[in-house]
C-alpha cells in the first residue's frame, strides 16, 4: 500500500535537495538525472504493488496541468 | 562461400506423375527447415509415413539462427541427432554488455554442473539444416521431395488435399493431417485465408557473417552506443568454422540497398574490429524484424510449426529454438490420433500449450526490442539510465536487455497437466507442466536422466514403488507407460537407474515413493508423494485429452 501520509523528514531541506539536483543542467541531463533516480528509488523500495500504486497517483489529474503561462 | 558449399539435393521425377492413384499418407509436412525436418525425423521415429516438401533443393541460404538452446538440444537427441550437431558447434556460456566504451556487465548462462548438454551451442542455420536431412535419411519412414512446390491446399472432413508443382508438372496428394512449416510468410497460411497479427519494429539492421581467424573469445558481445557505432547497437557472436555473426543496428531511415554493399559494411567492420584483424564477408543483408502470430495454431487438418505459425524479432534466440518445442508438442499427439487412442480434440491441446509458448516469447522478444530499440525519448531516456547505472549498481544490470535468451515455457495451465494434491507439498521447479530437468545417473541407457525419458509416457519412482503387477499392467495398456525406478531392489519389468550425485532427488524435490509422470515430450504431467496406478491412469487419460477438465479436480 502506497503510504502518501508525510513521511520524509525535514522535507524543505529534501525539496531544495531535489531542486538544486537539476542546478546547471540542460533538459536531457535533467530527463537523465530524474530517470536514475526513479530507478534507484524503485529498486529500494522493491514492493511491486507499492510501486504500481505509485504509478497510478503520478498518472491522476494530468489533464489539470497548466497549458501554458498565465494558467496556473 | 569460403567455408560451406551447399549441398544440392535431387529432384526426383514423383511416382504419382507416372500415373496412378492419388497416395495417401498420415501426415505431409509442408517446409525443410529446421522445423519441417525435426517433425519427419520425430514422426519417422513414432512409425508414422510420413512425406515433406520443399519448393527448394538445398539447405538455407544467409545468415540466420545460430544459437541452440538446451532444450532444442534435448529434444534433438531424443530425435537421434543432438551430438553431431553439438560436435559441429560452438559452445558458450559468457556474454558482455557494453555501454559506450565500458563494460557494463556480463553474464554466464552455464548452468549448475550436471546437465548433459550446455545452454547454448552456436551453428549456423544450414549446418543444422543439413545434419537434419542426413538425420532424415537415416528413417525409411520419412520421404523428403526437393523441388515439389505446394500451390494448393484443399481441406475436406475425413482428409487434406494438397496440390504440388513440380518441374514435371502438378499432382496431387492428400493426407490425415499437414504441418504446415512453410516459413514466416506461409504461402499456405495465405491459402487457407488465415492471417498473422503483430507488428513491425522501426528499425533495420545489418546482418552479416563474416569469416576470421581472431582470438577474440566465443562470448556474446552486444554493444550499446559503441565509439565505432554511435547512438547504436551492435552484435559480435562466434560461429562454427572461424565464422562470425556480426548485427549493426542502423535505424529505419537507412537504405538497405545501400548499406548492403561491401563499401559501406567494410568501414563498419574495421572500425568494430580494428585495423588489424583480417576478415572476409561470407554473407550480408538487412533486415527488419516484427512480432506476430496466428489466432490459432490449429486449423482444422493442418497445424502450424514455426515462423508460420509465431514470428518474433532474434533478440534472445526463441525462432528456431520455439518452432522445435512446437514439434516436440505436437508429434506425440499426432500419434496418438492417428493410432487412434486420443481424440483429435486433443490437438487443440497444441494450439493451447504452443499458443501460450509464443505469447511469451513474443513479450519477451518485445521488450528486448523495445530496450535496444526505444520509442520515444522517454523510453529511450530510461534506456540509457538503465544503461549508465548498470556499471556500480547490480540491480541496474538485471534491467539491461539484450535479448532474454530463450528458456522453454512451462506449461503451468496446461488443461493437459493433474495437479498437485493438497499436502503432497512439492518444492524446487518440477511443477507439473515443466520440461525435465537433466541429471547425472547411472544406468543400462547412460549418464543422464533425459535418455530414459524417451518417446512415449515414463513414470520415474523413487525407490521399489510401483510392484510388478502394476509395472506389467502399464506396459500392456493401450498407452503404455515405462516405469523408470531410481535406486532400490529392482522389480520385474522396470527399468532401474541409480541417482549417482544426489541431484536427481534433489532437482525433483524426491523422497522415497515419490512419482513423476512425464509426457512423451519429457514434460511433467503429474506427481505424487505415493504410487496409486487408478490415479496414474487418471492423469493419462487427462494428458491424452481422454477426459475432460472439469474430472480433475477429483484427484
Amino acid at each position: 500500500m502506497l503510504n502518501t501520509e508525510p513521511n520524509i523528514p525535514a522535507p524543505d531541506d529534501f525539496y531544495q535537495d531535489l531542486i538544486e539536483l537539476h542546478r546547471d543542467l540542460t533538459d536531457e541531463q535533467s530527463a537523465l538525472i530524474n530517470a536514475k533516480l526513479i530507478l534507484l528509488l524503485a529498486n529500494h523500495i522493491g514492493d511491486s504493488a507499492v510501486l504500481r500504486d505509485a504509478m497510478r497517483a503520478a498518472r491522476e489529474d494530468m489533464t489539470r496541468l497548466p497549458r501554458g503561462e498565465g494558467q496556473g | 562461400m569460403k567455408t560451406y558449399t551447399s549441398p544440392v539435393y535431387p529432384y526426383v521425377r514423383p511416382a504419382e506423375l507416372s500415373g496412378g492413384a492419388t497416395r495417401h499418407w498420415p501426415v505431409i509436412v509442408a517446409g525443410a527447415g529446421p522445423v519441417g525436418l525435426t517433425a519427419a525425423i520425430d514422426l519417422a521415429q513414432r512409425g508414422i509415413d510420413v512425406l515433406v516438401l520443399d519448393d527448394d533443393n538445398t539447405v538455407s541460404v544467409g545468415s540466420r539462427a545460430i544459437c541452440w538452446s538446451k532444450r532444442a538440444l534435448e529434444i534433438l537427441d531424443r530425435l537421434g541427432c543432438g551430438e553431431r550437431i553439438v560436435q559441429k558447434g560452438v559452445k558458450w556460456n559468457v556474454g558482455r554488455v557494453f555501454f559506450r566504451d565500458e563494460q557494463v556487465f556480463d553474464f554466464n548462462l552455464s548452468p549448475d554442473a550436471g546437465h548433459r548438454r550446455p545452454a547454448f551451442i552456436n551453428l549456423q542455420q544450414y549446418w543444422v539444416e543439413q545434419l537434419l536431412v542426413e538425420r532424415v535419411g537415416e528413417l525409411s519412414q520419412a520421404e523428403l521431395r526437393w523441388r515439389n512446390k505446394v500451390v494448393g491446399v484443399a481441406p475436406q472432413a475425413d482428409r487434406i488435399v494438397v496440390r504440388v508443382s513440380t518441374p514435371d508438372g502438378d499432382y496431387a496428394v492428400q493426407a490425415d493431417w499437414l504441418i504446415v512449416a512453410d516459413g514466416a510468410r506461409s504461402p499456405i497460411r495465405g491459402m487457407l485465408g488465415l492471417e498473422s497479427e503483430g507488428e513491425v519494429f522501426h528499425d533495420r539492421f545489418l546482418i552479416a557473417d563474416i569469416y576470421m581467424t581472431s582470438d577474440f573469445p566465443p562470448e556474446r558481445w552486444f554493444w550499446f552506443d559503441p565509439p565505432f557505432h554511435r547512438n547504436q547497437s551492435a552484435l559480435l557472436h562466434r560461429q562454427a568454422d572461424h565464422v562470425w555473426r556480426v548485427d549493426f543496428q542502423l535505424g529505419w531511415d537507412a537504405d538497405p540497398e545501400e548499406e548492403k554493399k561491401p563499401e559501406r559494411i567494410l568501414p563498419r567492420l574495421k572500425a568494430m574490429l580494428g585495423d588489424k584483424v583480417e576478415f572476409e564477408i561470407e554473407w550480408a543483408s538487412v533486415y527488419t524484424f516484427q512480432c506476430r502470430r496466428m489466432l490459432s495454431f490449429r486449423h482444422g487438418r493442418a497445424l502450424f510449426a514455426g515462423d508460420a505459425a509465431h514470428l518474433v524479432s532474434p533478440f534472445g534466440a526463441r525462432g528456431a529454438n520455439s518452432g522445435i518445442q512446437d514439434i516436440d508438442n505436437l508429434a506425440w499427439k499426432l500419434e496418438l490420433v492417428l493410432e487412434d487412442l486420443a481424440p483429435q480434440t486433443l490437438l487443440d491441446s497444441y494450439d493451447v500449450e504452443r499458443a501460450f509458448a509464443a505469447d511469451e516469447n513474443i513479450l519477451a522478444t518485445t521488450r528486448s526490442t523495445e530496450f535496444i530499440t526505444p520509442k520515444g525519448k522517454a523510453s529511450r531516456t530510461f534506456r540509457d539510465a538503465v544503461l549508465m547505472l548498470a556499471k556500480r549498481h547490480p540491480f541496474a544490470r538485471r534491467l539491461v536487455n539484450s535479448g532474454r535468451l530463450s528458456v522453454p515455457a512451462i506449461l503451468r495451465d496446461s488443461p493437459l497437466n493433474t495437479a498437485d494434491a493438497a499436502g503432497a507439498a512439492f518444492g524446487g521447479a518440477m511443477a507439473p507442466g515443466t520440461p525435465a530437468a537433466d541429471a547425472p545417473v547411472t544406468g543400462p541407457r547412460g549418464d543422464w536422466l533425459l535418455a530414459y525419458l524417451e518417446d512415449g509416457f515414463t513414470l520415474l519412482a523413487f525407490g521399489a514403488e510401483v510392484p510388478a503387477d502394476a509395472v506389467a499392467s502399464l506396459a500392456r495398456d493401450a498407452i503404455p507407460v515405462t516405469v523408470v525406478q531410481v535406486g532400490g531392489p529392482p522389480t520385474a519389468g522396470a527399468r532401474r537407474i541409480e541417482d549417482r550425485e544426489g541431484m536427481l532427488a534433489t532437482r525433483y524435490d524426491a523422497r522415497a515413493g515419490t512419482c513423476y509422470l512425464f509426457r512423451p515430450d519429457q514434460h511433467v504431467c503429474a506427481r505424487w508423494r505415493a504410487f496409486d496406478l487408478a490415479r496414474l491412469r487418471a492423469a493419462l487419460a487427462l494428458a491424452t485429452g481422454q477426459i475432460a477438465i472439469v474430472q480433475k479436480a477429483a484427484a
